[in-house]
């Protein structure tokens, strides 16, 4: 594929991405509450908060700095980014060269700091709990990242998503093996604990003392809690995305002709709505974990990282 | 360079403590560290060695031999680098010290203490190595001593001594047993009768080296002066000795290890990970519990020398499993984070400097809302503090990547235990990155937003121009190393590949913007994640400017359950924010905790007053050196009987000692 063609596949990821990340969301929230036998908001509700914060007047705490200002920004452009260097729609990509599964992690992990940062700045004692629980089960995390991500980059001999997806798809039979099954068990884990769903968080959560991720956020207001809630759910829409190409690839245009593009949107976007049922079904049965019991499942997740790798020993 | 330096402590001297004498030995000392800078560059573009010999010097020993090649010529750059705003901050910062302590030793202290550091690595024989070390050692004790007065500082100074002789004397050793067979004691000698040595005295010259190297370094368990020396220092020579001079323990480790002994064993190789491993997660949990900011960035140096460590052991790891250019990739990403750490580490110590100068206090639970009173230093920091947690954009990042793609060989070996080796070092390093993000977001966090927590966090002032200028160069530098990933990483390579005797660059560029390493096909460009992140940055805030309200934002309080006024007793606090990794980690820390509630005679439902208090002694410390220590004590104390004080006493035990030694020349029949 040529250049140009490339990078307007790029652009329009970003695009598409940007368009389905409130939707996820909002079908998320749709499915529990029909689970729960209630009748819930429609699936476009998202659209429609985001719309109305945009045009909100912005109130900010006397005792903010520039960071608090500034942080909504670097959230959201760092999670773009990282949109940017997914291989969702076709591989190879142009930018798939210019940053790896490290670069997402850590783009990531920017955000992250940043929300920190912010959830500190305004004083509010709910915002340093929120500040002070996000870094220990986000920094717990990143070993289970990191090992689980190497156990995939193995099998490519390469840590650069592009590679991954192609070398998956060019051996269809590994992907039903044991290290890739552990692998995804292990990255689901952290799905949950890096976007703040149950059994980690619980986003639907009214009481502060139990908030992870909206204590953090409780400051703001406006253009910058828009930003933040489209961030957040753009990062869900990461995770998913991660989980859908790299281990169940198929679909994914390796000749960006109209048809198989048509294809790889409506696969994409198939592969997301079966995640969102097993993430809605999975918050229905499961309850949120005492925050000291939050450690363990995340030791889980690099136990089982460790053995995915192990597999991959085995199985050369 | 030498003549800069020497002005400078002459001047220092010389000038007195006005500000014309510590003007004059600034000067000194910032032309002298450019000077160095210049000539490491020189050294490393050109490729051309530069020899300095003073043979009438110290005849006896060979000798003053200066020579600088290519691993030299890195670390000169990077004493450079570090030096000149350094000592340009310490211009300001020392103001405050005028009356109390003696400027005048302190500048030409400083000027000394540089000058022995860029000699270090230019030494090119055992005489001029040792004597330069050992200058190094003693001007930076005499550094960490400047407020002499405080009992803490004369505390950290014994032990800081202590530690750096301990190391000496294995150092001298390793020197004695690497030499035994050369005839002479430069380096190309040294180089050739290495070859020649048995396996066997070659791992104790190696262990002893590590030793030595590793407690300048500040390995675990050897790190101990560190978190002492440091907090105890004036803040600029804290910027030194954490960004440059405990670098020069690896620069040692990598001399002595990789091209005067030419390698080793797998083994080596695995004890440097274990060490670096062990040092870089154990430094980043005891940083996380510090309150104290200087404390902090001690323990974090460890942990960043630990992760240096582990370059460096998987540089050795893999030379000996035959894969140099794995070995000098791992290497390159070493002495790339070396460079980054002194430039961001340097920044840090500069920024806590300045919130000491502004505040009086290390306490970060009274720091608080100095983003406000120090417009130059919060940023300065943050920029520090998002380096130093690895984070895109900055230069720390890069360096950490290269890392985790060095490993990436390793977890591919065929032999099971190096695979598993590699893994754990992979999940360990991950997981390190995490709480060393965590623990800058607590040193930032607490000490700059919010509200300020006490009456001098409150009357907080900037810092003069002098201190500024330099935190905003090293900041600069941060970025700049970042923005140059390619240029510095092409230096490195090229460094470490003549370190394994590598013919071929280690590293393969693509068109002018990314990097790819030989083993995995990993890519990454540098300058394009950069500009595309803050491109982004910008280009969110244009849209969101055109698309949203633009109502002007309205100033409320702290929403707080509805309570009227706040106060800075109801934020969270350094103590409170680590508090979850504290239990998580209780199996390492070994918190004692106590808790005294006191309740209201009348009734138990009304309390009037909680004191709670916890402390962490670290395990080593406990249960390694409180043992030596006391087996010290009590060795001193026999010794003591000797003394008694007596000339004939005195005179019979030179007399025995003498005896005793032309036995042992009779016994052994050496001349």
């Amino acid at each position: 594929m040529n250049a140009t063609a490339g990078y307007l596949l790029a652009l329009a990821q970003v695009v598409l991405d940007l368009a389905l990340a409130p939707g996820l969301v909002g079908l998320i929230r749709w499915l529990k509450a029909r689970l729960q036998n209630r009748r819930g908001a429609p699936i476009w509700q998202p659209y429609l908060e985001l719309r109305k914060l945009f045009a909100k007047e912005v109130l900010i705490s006397t005792n903010a700095s520039w960071l608090f200002r500034l942080a909504p920004y670097v959230i959201f452009a760092s999670t773009v980014g990282v949109v940017a260097l997914l291989p969702i729609l076709a591989v190879p990509l142009p930018l798939d060269t210019v940053g790896d599964l490290l670069v997402v992690v850590y783009l990531l992990l920017l955000g992250t700091v940043f929300l920190a940062l912010a959830g500190l700045d305004t004083g509010s004692p709910f915002g340093g709990m929120g500040s002070s629980r996000e870094m220990t089960v986000a920094s717990l995390a990143e070993p289970s990242i990191a090992v689980a991500m190497f156990a995939l980059a193995l099998g490519a001999g390469s840590t650069n998503l592009g590679q991954i997806v192609a070398r998956a798809m060019a051996r269809p039979a590994e992907a039903v093996s044991p290290g890739y099954l552990l692998a995804f068990t292990a990255l689901f884990i952290v799905t949950l604990a890096e976007t703040g769903r149950l059994p980690i968080d619980n986003p639907a959560t009214h009481l502060e003392l139990t908030m992870i991720h909206e204590a953090m956020v409780l400051e703001y207001s406006g253009r910058y809690l828009a930003l933040i809630e489209w961030a957040a759910a753009l990062k869900l829409l990461v995770f998913f995305s991660l989980l859908a190409n790299l281990f169940v690839p198929w679909g994914v245009a390796v000749h960006p002709t109209p048809g198989a593009l048509t294809l790889a949107v409506t696969s994409y976007v198939a592969k997301l709505a079966i995640l969102a049922a097993v993430v809605a079904v999975f918050e229905t049965r499961v309850a949120k974990l005492r925050l000291f019991r939050v450690p363990e499942l995340l030791s889980v997740s690099f136990v089982l990282a460790l053995l995915a790798i192990t597999a991959s020993f085995l199985s050369r | 360079m030498v003549t800069a330096y020497a002005a400078g402590a002459v001047a220092g001297l010389a000038g007195g403590s006005g500000r014309i004498g510590r003007g004059l030995s600034t000067a000194g000392a910032v032309v002298g560290a450019v000077a160095g800078l210049l000539l490491g560059l020189q050294g490393l573009v050109s490729r051309a060695t530069w020899t300095f010999e003073a043979p009438g010097l110290l005849a006896v020993a060979g000798g003053v031999v200066l020579r600088v090649d290519a691993l030299g010529a890195f670390f000169l750059i990077l004493t450079g680098a570090v030096a000149a705003p350094s000592a340009l901050y310490g211009a300001g910062y020392s103001a405050a010290y005028a009356g109390r302590y003696s400027l005048r030793w302190l500048g030409a202290m400083l000027n000394l203490f540089l000058l022995s550091m860029s000699f270090v690595p230019l030494a090119d024989n055992v005489v001029t190595f040792l004597l330069v070390w050992e200058a190094m050692s003693l001007t930076s004790y005499f550094l960490v001593m400047t407020e002499h007065d405080q009992p803490e500082t004369v505390r950290a100074g014994i032990w800081y001594l202590g530690m750096t002789q301990v190391g000496l004397a294995c150092l001298l050793g390793a020197f004695l047993l690497l030499s035994a067979r050369a005839p002479w004691l430069d380096f190309a000698t040294l180089r050739e009768a290495a070859s020649s040595l048995p396996l066997g005295s070659r791992s104790v010259v190696f262990a002893l080296a590590l030793i030595g190297f590793g407690s300048k370094a500040g390995l675990i368990p050897l790190h101990v002066w560190l978190p002492r020396a440091h907090p105890a220092a004036p803040s600029h020579v804290s910027a030194l000795m954490s960004g440059v001079m405990v670098k020069l323990g690896v620069y040692g480790l990598l001399r002595v290890g990789l091209d005067l002994l030419g390698g080793g064993p797998a083994w080596w190789g695995v004890v440097l990970i274990g060490l670096g491993v062990g040092s870089a997660l154990l430094g980043v949990l005891y940083a996380l519990m510090e309150d104290d900011v200087k404390r902090l960035l001690a323990y974090s140096t460890v942990e960043n020398i630990g992760i240096i460590t582990l370059g460096v052991g998987a540089g050795f790891l893999f030379q000996a499993l035959a894969m140099p250019r794995a070995a000098a990739v791992a290497l390159a990403a070493a002495l790339y984070h070396a460079l980054n750490h002194a430039a961001f580490k340097g920044l840090l110590f500069l920024g806590a400097g300045s919130v000491l100068h502004a505040t009086g206090t290390r306490n970060m639970n009274r720091h608080g809302g100095l983003v406000r009173r120090l417009p130059w230093t919060a940023p300065c920091f943050l920029v520090g503090a998002l380096a130093i947690s690895g984070l895109p954009p900055l230069n720390g990042f890069f360096s950490e990547w290269l890392l985790f793609q060095s490993l990436l060989p390793g977890i591919g070996y065929p032999l099971p235990l190096v695979a598993i080796l590699a893994v754990l070092a992979l999940g360990i390093l991950a997981l390190t990155a995490g709480l060393a993000a965590t623990a800058f977001v607590k040193a930032f966090g607490i000490m700059f937003l919010a509200l300020p927590r006490s009456p001098e966090a409150a009357d907080a002032h900037e810092a003069p121009a002098s201190m500024c200028i330099g935190m905003a160069a090293l900041a600069a530098a941060c970025g700049a190393l970042a923005l140059a990933a390619l240029p510095v990483l092409a230096g490195a390579g090229t460094v470490a590949g003549g370190l394994v005797g590598l013919a071929v660059e280690p590293l393969t560029f693509r068109l002018w913007h990314s990097v790819q390493t030989p083993a995995g096909l990993a890519r990454m460009s540098p300058p394009i994640v950069i500009a595309g992140l803050l491109g982004l940055v910008a280009l969110v805030w244009l849209a969101v400017r055109i698309g949203a309200s633009r109502r002007p934002a309205r100033l409320v309080d702290t929403w707080g359950c509805g309570r009227v006024g706040q106060t800075a007793r109801m934020e969270y606090t350094a103590t409170a924010f680590a508090e979850p990794l504290r239990r998580v980690f209780s199996a390492i820390y070994r918190p004692t905790e106590d808790v005294t509630v006191d309740y209201h005679p009348g009734s138990r439902y009304f309390v009037q007053a909680i004191v709670y208090r916890a402390s962490i002694l670290p395990w080593f410390e406990r249960y390694l050196y409180e043992p030596l220590m006391g087996w010290v004590r009590r060795l001193g104390r026999r010794v003591l009987r000797l003394q008694s004080g007596s000339l004939h006493a005195y005179l019979a035990y030179a007399m025995a000692a003498l005896v005793i030694l032309l036995g042992v020349l009779l016994a052994t029949g050496s001349p």
